[in-house]
């Protein structure tokens, strides 16, 4: 039975808050089903994630646990497939989170804040759908499903040019999917050498039967369509526009959750399924990717706007995930999955953030504003630690993860590769110019307009949602092993697989 | 003698020429769905003059017909209320003057 | 386990920074300065009773065959890296650091009690206390540290404390200024250190220390003589670690930083801008010791970088008005001492002498350098100005600091039986032994220690009084001048410990310790000279700078363009400021910036204006009349008709 999945119900939950959304006549009836369901999806999480260390601590040692899989569509054998290992749990987890924080930082969203919220649900399907399929057309459908939503809520709800940056962040996911779209399709037409054919990532990558020929083909199809949107250089433009456009809640969804699709379907689909292309191709895309995390950081150097300076920073980060899977080890790998963890977490905390003050100050240009330290000391001291954890201090969850990739990536000895990850370590000074350019220019010194004077500190519910996402970055950051652990062994399943 | 199949071929293409030719010639909307309705009756002809000549025992192209019959009915009472939409907003019937819908 | 409560050295100030961070809002000034305080007095007590047991409690395994040993006395996993490498988190106690808990715990009390006085009703006076208790915490963990990454980590801790602690007055751009670019400085040097670890610990697939520096020579030989650029590459990991202690120890031309960080709260620049996070990197240098001496090309780098350093800062010293900045440069100077005598030490030089000689003046500098700072801040807390210009005469309004000030002087110029005098005695001595050429430089820089001190002294507390006007200085109260009294009287007595019988490069310790053994052991040799040369420095500066006269401006006038130059600091700013705002602003992340914007963003623009151009073109077949559009497919069905009747036949 479908319903004794505790997975299916990451699914059914946001469905049913959908249902209930679309019921509900006030703002009251509104937030009271986004928070409910918004929690009980993190304490599904929280579950899960127990349930899943029970099975584990008790020996059990296959790739997925909780599988399930149900016959959707018999000629082309698509099935509703379910399972996750640690690295989807842990992804689970960021996504609950996410949204929890995300449905208290928009609480006051207006216009038509029950369409808003039926939207940001609607997302969250295709984010929790992801993560929990197995199949390749699920997890394609809910792929979509967690990007059509995005037009609508910027194009509704974002605020400068939003119709652009709607229609260009949509374009080109789109067009990324469309290689995505080539990719599934031939590694399905090449799933089995016995005709078989199967859309299960665990049977394509048993059968292990795609040609070398073709691999070396639907490798980069599949690596560039995640890698858009893991934004990686050169298709990484639609983070800063569409980052800077949108609504609060959703550069927090989209920062936090959907950019770590992108990195998450580059191991689970490109290099699972297609390890000897990986192997051998990964030197163009790592050149790539090294690129992404200088450049994102030099360019967050000199922009104006925080939603910018994020959205590049973003492009450094992800960069950095991308980067330190493509290193094809298990440790550098691990590190990129607590990259995504701690990108997402920290990153939703800054446009959180950013989307409090700018609703305070209606400007998000950091030479118009200073001093908001004195005016928004809850903030403010919200912003530093979010710096902080961006630029890599121990104790927050940026540390673990960069350092974990470096180490990681450090295990290569040949020169190629040395030379990208010093090139990336770079990128830690970097960071630590722009942030500290920002948090000088925006918190400190005097205050700029006579008019910030009059603002007020952060309600209740902002609080509430800065005050999780900080608690989750400081948790990581205090006990990485945690996590650490957990992400290792399900990569082991994934390294074996490569040529040695 | 049973008639041959072009006895009925004929008169149906003739039919389904006359409905082309009033389709592109009428200006005006009611002439051009009668037109249509011609071509459509011509190939509903058509599938029962197959079935009965090619597969003597069985009855798809009946059924096909009866269907077409079907939802040319229910195709014609929606075009006739589109029509008389259109009409209301445009007062004319004039097919060339209707072109909005483009670009 | 017989130090088990060592954890609490640890726990306390963090726990002390999570109550006073979260809650410090809620309680009154006082609550959390007493709080913060009485924190750190525990914490003090504990690393004393830590030390002396290591020290001098018998019977726990301290010493095994005349040799200290290494206790590890808790190591936990933080996070596992691979199968070999992982961090972990844990307590390391031997000579060094038991020593470094004395040095921290002592200062960072008395800046604790000191601050009661000096932070008086200060806006966000509990966050000061929040950060003075997260600063203590990162120190302690750093020099207790059992691996190089927990080292990293507490490195990356320390600096952030700095960070807020220089920017604690956050309205002011110029602190806000200085606590950037003290993190973003000594951030590229921390960039170089972790370069370091990750070369060192991907050949000896270990980050602990003890596996490092039980048998450096197999570590070295890890690499199998990988070479890069020519030199092997343990020896670039090593200089590459040594790298991140020049930028934390504010070494040239690393040391921009240290100057412009002055601008945080006094008892902060004592804390950590003179006595403690500024000497990490010495630490650090003799932390890693034994490998540091299989690479005998790395040491005389660092032996040419300090001593580059010491007269650099003494030079700067010379000229500045402002005392703080003074005793900023004469704490790069001193530290750079150290860091020479790191360098020159040798096993076969007097039993490796140069690294007793670091680290026992880093103990004694510590101590004077907080004393001097700790007056100053009195002195500053008295005038309200940092120049020397506002202040003259002030022997006669503040007797105490003015004694405690002066015994700070006369051990920084190395006059016995001030505490200075003993181990930079030592230092000189080391130096010598390797070269007489950095033997005489060390002489030459001491000699001009002695002469800025009390250059700044003189202008201090005699010259001529300013016109204070109606607001006369006046000592300062208790809780500021009991931790002067307590530092200056430390300073006068600490000499004669007997440091070379506990902190050994190869901790083996002596059969008969004596309290007089440093005396008694005294190079006379060196010890001569050195005093002469402190003398000369002395009387020179009280020739010049006692009473009010125009010698020193005129001296100044005649070499005007080098006076000049050592008062911009050699322009090193200017070229910092240069490279950063010209070259990396405006050469890369501007063009980059735009290249993004025009070149890769326009790319994608490009793709749209083209679809959107096609379409126009073509819009205009779609006429919107329906009549055309059945001709089209009319003609169209013909055509396929026709073409197919073709191909039939």
């Amino acid at each position: 039975m479908i319903f004794d999945n505790i997975l299916i119900y990451f699914v059914i939950i946001p469905l049913v808050v959908l249902g209930l959304l679309s019921l509900s006549k006030s703002i009251q009836q509104v937030r009271t089903v986004c928070v409910i369901g918004a929690s009980l999806l993190v304490v599904l999480a929280a579950y899960l994630t127990y349930e899943y260390l029970a099975i584990r601590a008790a020996g059990d040692t296959s790739a997925m646990l909780f599988q399930g899989s149900w016959l959707w569509y018999a000629p082309l054998n698509i099935h509703l497939a379910l399972g996750v290992d640690g690295i989807s749990v842990v992804m689970l987890i960021l996504s609950s989170i996410i949204v929890f924080a995300g449905v208290f930082a928009s609480w006051k969203i207006s216009p038509l804040p029950k369409e808003y919220f039926m939207w940001f649900f609607l997302l969250s399907v295709g984010v929790f759908g992801f993560f929990i399929s197995i199949d390749l057309f699920t997890m394609f459908m809910f792929y979509e499903v967690a990007l059509i939503p995005m037009y609508l809520l910027i194009g509704v709800w974002g605020s400068g040019n939003k119709n652009y940056s709607a229609m260009k962040l949509t374009l080109m996911l789109m067009g990324g999917s469309a290689f995505l779209m080539l990719g599934i399709l031939g590694i399905y037409y090449h799933s089995a050498a016995d005709g078989n054919l199967t859309m299960n990532l665990l049977e394509i990558s048993k059968n292990n039967a795609i040609p070398h020929s073709w691999q070396y083909f639907l490798f980069p199809m599949t690596f560039v369509g995640f890698g858009v949107l893991g934004a990686m250089f050169p298709f990484h433009t639609w983070s800063p526009d569409g980052h800077a456009s949108a609504p609060t809640a959703v550069s927090m969804l989209h920062a936090g959750v959907l950019m770590k699709l992108g990195g998450y379907g580059c191991f689970r689909v490109a290099i699972y399924l297609m390890p000897q292309a990986a192997t051998e191709l990964a030197w163009i895309f790592l050149i790539l990717t090294g690129i992404s995390v200088v450049y994102g950081a030099f360019s967050a150097c000199v922009q104006t706007d925080l939603k910018y300076i994020n959205a590049y920073s973003s492009v450094s980060h992800c960069g950095l995930v991308l980067f330190a899977i493509l290193m094809l080890n298990t440790t550098a790998m691990t590190g990129a999955v607590m990259q995504m963890l701690s990108h997402g977490l920290m990153t939703a905390l800054f446009f959180a953030l950013i989307g409090m003050i700018y609703g305070r100050t209606h400007t998000r240009d950091v030479r118009e504003m200073g001093g908001l330290m004195r005016i928004m000391p809850f903030l403010a001291a919200g912003y530093v630690i979010a710096g902080l954890a961006s630029l890599g201090l121990p104790g927050l969850s940026g540390f673990v993860a960069e350092m974990t990739i470096f180490v990681g990536s450090f295990q290569h000895a040949d020169m190629f590769h040395r030379v990208f990850t010093i090139v990336a370590c770079c990128s830690i000074v970097i960071t630590a110019v722009y942030i500290l350019r920002v948090v000088g220019k925006l918190l400190f010194g005097p205050v700029q307009n006579e008019h910030h004077l009059q603002l007020t500190d952060a309600e209740w519910q902002e609080r509430l949602s800065v005050i999780t996402l900080i608690v989750c970055v400081a948790a990581i950051g205090c006990f990485p092993n945690f996590f650490s652990n957990i992400i290792r062994e399900s990569f082991l399943t994934i390294v074996q697989v490569l040529p040695q | 003698m049973e008639p041959s199949i072009l006895c009925y071929l004929i008169p149906s293409l003739i039919m389904f020429g006359c409905g082309v030719y009033g389709f592109i010639t009428r200006r005006n909307m009611l002439a051009i769905l009668i037109s249509l309705e011609l071509m459509l009756n011509a190939v509903d002809i058509n599938f029962v003059v197959f079935n009965r000549f090619l597969y003597p025992g069985e009855f798809e192209g009946m059924f096909f017909t009866l269907f077409a019959i079907a939802l040319a009915a229910a195709e014609t009472a929606l075009v006739i209320a589109i029509i008389i939409n259109i009409f209301r907003m445009a007062k004319n019937l004039d097919i060339s003057e209707i072109s909005k819908m483009k670009f | 386990m017989e130090f088990s409560y060592s954890i609490l050295v640890l726990a306390l100030p963090l726990l002390t920074f999570l109550f006073l961070g979260l809650v410090g809002m809620k309680l009154s000034h006082k609550v959390a300065g007493v709080i913060g305080t009485v924190a750190m007095g525990v914490v003090a007590t504990i690393s004393y009773a830590i030390a002396l047991t290591y020290f001098f409690g018998d019977g726990q395994g301290q010493i095994v065959d005349g040799v200290r040993q290494q206790i590890v006395v808790f190591d936990a996993t933080w996070l596992q890296f691979t199968d070999f490498l992982t961090i972990k988190l844990g307590v390391l106690l031997d000579p060094i650091s038991a020593m470094m808990l004395i040095v921290i715990t002592t200062v960072s009390f008395m800046v604790h009690l000191y601050s009661l006085g000096y932070m008086h009703g200060e806006k966000g006076f509990q966050r000061y206390y929040a950060f003075l208790s997260l600063f203590s915490f990162s120190m302690l963990g750093l020099v207790v540290a059992t691996n190089i990454f927990q080292m990293y980590i507490f490195w990356e801790l320390v600096g952030v404390s700095s960070y807020l602690l220089i920017g604690f007055y956050y309205t002011k751009p110029e602190a806000v200024a200085a606590s950037k670019k003290a993190f973003i400085v000594t951030r590229f040097a921390d960039l170089g250190f972790l370069i370091g670890i990750l070369i060192l610990s991907f050949y000896s697939q270990t980050f602990n220390f003890l596996d490092l520096t039980t048998s450096p020579e197999a570590v070295v030989a890890t690499a199998g003589g990988a070479t890069f650029l020519g030199c092997s590459v343990m020896a670039w990991a090593l200089a590459l670690i040594f790298m991140g202690g020049a930028g934390k120890s504010a070494m040239f031309p690393l040391h921009i930083w240290l100057p412009d960080a002055m601008e945080g709260p006094t008892p902060v620049s004592a804390l950590i801008h003179a006595a403690t996070m500024v000497v990490a990197g010495v630490y650090l240098v003799a932390r890693l010791f034994p490998l540091y001496l299989c690479e005998p090309g790395v040491l005389e780098l660092i032996t040419f970088i300090g001593a580059v350093t010491a007269l650099y800062a003494a030079i700067v010293a010379c000229v500045q008005s402002d005392i703080k900045r003074v005793l900023a440069f004469s704490t790069i100077s001193q530290i750079a001492f150290m860091i020479t005598a790191l360098g020159v030490a040798r096993p076969e030089y007097h039993e490796g002498v140069g690294y007793m000689a670091s680290m026992f003046h880093l103990f004694t500098h510590a101590m004077f350098k907080a004393l001097l700072f700790l007056g100053a801040g009195a002195i500053i807390h008295a005038v309200h100005s940092n120049e020397v210009k506002a202040m003259g005469g002030l022997r006669k309004y503040m007797p105490i600091c003015n004694i405690t000030f002066l015994i700070g002087c006369l051990a920084i110029a190395g006059i016995p039986p001030f505490s200075g005098f003993f181990s930079k005695d030592e230092i000189v001595v080391a130096a010598f032994a390797n070269s007489p050429v950095w033997g005489a430089w060390l002489l030459a820089v001491a000699g001009m220690t002695a002469f800025y001190m009390f250059r700044v002294y003189y202008l201090i507390f005699w010259w001529n009084e300013p016109d204070y006007g109606h607001h006369t200085p006046h000592e300062a109260p208790a809780t500021m001048t009991i931790p002067l009294v307590v530092l200056a009287a430390v300073s006068c007595v600490a000499g004669f410990f007997p440091f070379a019988d506990y902190v050994t490069y190869n901790r083996v310790t002596l059969e008969h310790p004596s309290l007089l053994h440093n005396v008694m052991h005294l190079n006379w040799s060196a010890a001569i000279p050195s005093i002469i040369v402190a003398l000369l420095g002395i009387a020179l500066a009280t020739k010049l700078y006692k009473k009010e006269n125009a010698v020193p401006a005129k001296m100044a006038d005649s070499c005007r363009n080098l006076w000049t130059a050592a008062y911009h600091r050699f322009y090193m700013d200017e070229l910092y400021q240069f490279i950063t705002h010209r070259i990396i602003f405006g050469l890369i992340c501007k063009p980059i910036a735009w290249f993004d914007r025009h070149i890769i963003d326009g790319t994608m623009n490009a793709f749209a204006h083209v679809t959107h151009w096609a379409s126009a073109q073509i819009k205009g077949l779609q006429s919107g009349l329906v009549q055309n559009y059945v001709w089209v497919y009319f003609v169209g069905a013909l055509l396929l008709a026709v073409i197919t009747w073709i191909c039939i036949i």
